[in-house]
């Protein structure tokens, strides 16, 4: 049975390296999922054994009846937020598959598909707090998929980051939320001014 | 005092759902050493016992962590600790100490990639052997295997109650990829939850047998201090718990010992089917593998081979009866597994050549995919 939403599962990769709170924004895109939106999720996280700098990965798959295999199999979205994740994972993805990455970390070489990009890190770097990059990631993520509803994501925010962080990490929230929703809404300018010079 | 129970709807992972089971079945003592990927139900029960009125010790390594929730459990409070494999090998000389003390206790093994140190990060099933063997000298033990983080919480609490209606220490053989994988997670009120304590000792206390059989075979436990008399012994023991060195004590106790187990299966083993009524090819799995073979069952049908499965939560003592009647009707199995076929060889010796045995087998440090699992049935059926 389709949701409102229009889909019955979506896989999502969330990957960079250790230390950048690549399993935090997984989880709360999991979470705000399944206690906000009310449907089903998992989050896998994988990462070696060092605590920073190693390649980790969040693997998050939502759907409207139970999941099952909760490894992602072909990622309908991908956000990468290093180059080697990027290169991992993008030979994988659904031809469809949204792929956002943190412009400055992600050099997409030679590559004919559209790509929503965010400088992330720098973003945070200018809000005085460089390990916010992926809570802007994460707002930039519910911008771009309207996966998850923009309420439950703030709300898992709000609970997920340490106590009197609150605010300045829903600030960070909403700076990669209204960068991805510009970003839609130019593209859509676009799109609409190519329709009108073909028509 | 904080509530034992987080009565509610949670997004957590099974680490973290293992240790709310253990509050929620009433444990109230943690000894144990930190070890990838069971270290969060450390930190979890190091961050809740306190506030529930219990005790969390981190010992210096592993064998004084099986030792003190041993010694925890003699004391009267329920008691649990966690690893990974390179602990729980550690463990396994104390795990007989328990169980031939009749200690009830819980070990969660959430199990990574070895032999040895190999990928601790990374999970595989290759201690189910272990788990049943591990310990010197022949003796039953009960093994459960959780399939996600809901089940974990269940199957903790089973865990405890198993552990205390036959006092043995209960193992909760869990992986990785359960472990650290977050899910919702729906925790009952506290009343809603059924928890089983070990029976206790009565009447007079200076004729009190520590290990003279009761119900079930399971003698009723005094807590030391109580004032009961008790005596404690690795060594061969009778009722009274003092080390006789013959043959016929040893057979009288090991009867019991096994017996407290064999006589009581249909409580104890507890299995899942899924559509099994029309199966021709049934898988067999267990822990993150059942959900690779509930996704391939799924795929299978779709495929319009009927295909059914069979989850074993209780590993240990092995659901023989149900693998044997299956092995009448059915056309083959497929053991589906992060190893190279342990519990593959216990399908096989149920079901004693009657059908065809395969293996889906893998050598750790992810999952089997259904893809896998789909190329043998199309390989072999």
């Amino acid at each position: 049975m389709d949701t409102p939403r229009g889909w019955k599962k979506k896989e999502i990769v969330i990957t960079g390296f250790g230390g950048q709170g690549i399993v935090l924004a997984g989880k709360i895109v999991g979470r705000a999922a399944a206690l906000g939106d009310g449907v089903e999720s998992t989050l896998i996280q994988s990462y070696g054994p060092e605590s920073r700098g190693g390649a980790c990965s969040a693997q998050v798959i939502l759907a409207t009846a139970t999941i099952h295999y909760p490894y992602v199999r072909k990622p309908d979205v991908l956000a990468a937020m290093s180059q080697a994740g990027f290169d991992k994972y993008i030979g994988g993805v659904r031809e469809d598959a949204l792929v956002l990455i943190d412009q400055d970390l992600v050099k997409p070489r030679d590559m004919e598909r559209e790509i929503f990009a965010v400088p992330s890190t720098r973003l945070a770097e200018e809000m005085g707090k460089k390990m916010m990059a992926n809570i802007i990631m994460a707002g930039f993520i519910t911008a771009v998929t309207q996966l998850v509803s923009r309420k439950s994501m703030e709300d898992t925010v709000a609970g997920s980051v340490p106590r009197g962080t609150e605010k300045s990490n829903l600030a960070a929230f909403g700076k990669g939320y209204e960068y991805g929703a510009a970003l839609l809404k130019a593209r859509d300018k676009k799109a609409q001014g190519i329709a009108r010079a073909t028509a | 005092m904080e509530p034992a129970v987080l009565t509610g709807t949670h997004y957590m992972t099974g680490d973290e759902a293992c240790a709310e089971g253990a509050l929620a079945a009433g444990c109230l003592f943690f000894g144990g050493y930190p070890i990838t990927p069971a270290t969060e139900v450390a930190e979890r029960m190091a961050e809740r016992l306190p506030g529930v009125g219990g005790v969390f010790i981190q010992m210096e390594d592993e064998i004084a962590a099986m030792a003190s929730i041993a010694g925890a459990s003699c004391a009267g409070v329920k008691s649990m600790t966690s690893t990974s494999g390179p602990g729980f090998s550690l463990m396994m000389e104390n795990l007989g100490l328990a169980i031939v003390t009749e200690t009830p206790c819980v070990v969660v093994n959430v199990q990574r990639a070895g032999p040895s140190t190999g990928l601790p990060t990374q999970g595989a099933q290759g201690d189910m052997y272990q788990a049943r063997w591990g310990s010197h000298g022949h003796y039953e033990i009960i093994a459960l295997a959780p399939a996600s983080a809901q089940d974990i919480f269940y199957q903790t609490i089973r865990a405890f109650n198993l552990s205390e209606k036959y006092r043995t220490p209960v193992l909760v053989m869990t992986d990785e990829v359960i472990g650290h994988m977050s899910e919702r997670v729906v925790i009952p009120r506290a009343e809603e939850i059924t928890v089983f304590n070990r029976p206790r000792a009565k009447g007079r206390k200076d004729r009190f047998k520590p290990f003279e059989p009761g119900p079930l075979g399971v003698p009723p436990m005094a807590i030391a201090g109580e004032g009961y008399n008790i005596h404690v012994t690795g060594l061969t023991h009778d009722e009274r718990g003092y080390p006789v060195m013959s043959v016929d004590c040893q057979r009288e106790m090991m009867a019991r010992l096994i017996g407290k187990i064999q006589n009581n299966l249909d409580d104890i083993i507890e299995v899942e089917g899924y559509l099994l009524d029309d199966a021709e090819i049934v898988l067999i799995s267990y822990g993150v593998s059942a959900r690779t073979s509930r996704a391939a069952a799924d795929e299978a049908r779709e495929m319009g081979c009927k295909v059914g499965f069979l989850r074993l939560a209780t590993v240990w003592p092995f659901p023989e009866k149900h693998i044997r009647e299956l092995a009448q009707r059915v056309k083959g199995f497929i053991t589906v597994e992060i190893n190279f076929g342990q519990i593959h060889r216990e399908v096989e010796r149920a079901v004693q050549g009657k059908a065809p045995c395969f293996l889906a087998g893998h050598c750790g440090g992810t999952v089997i995919s259904p893809d896998a699992v789909l190329d043998i049935i199309r390989r072999e059926f």
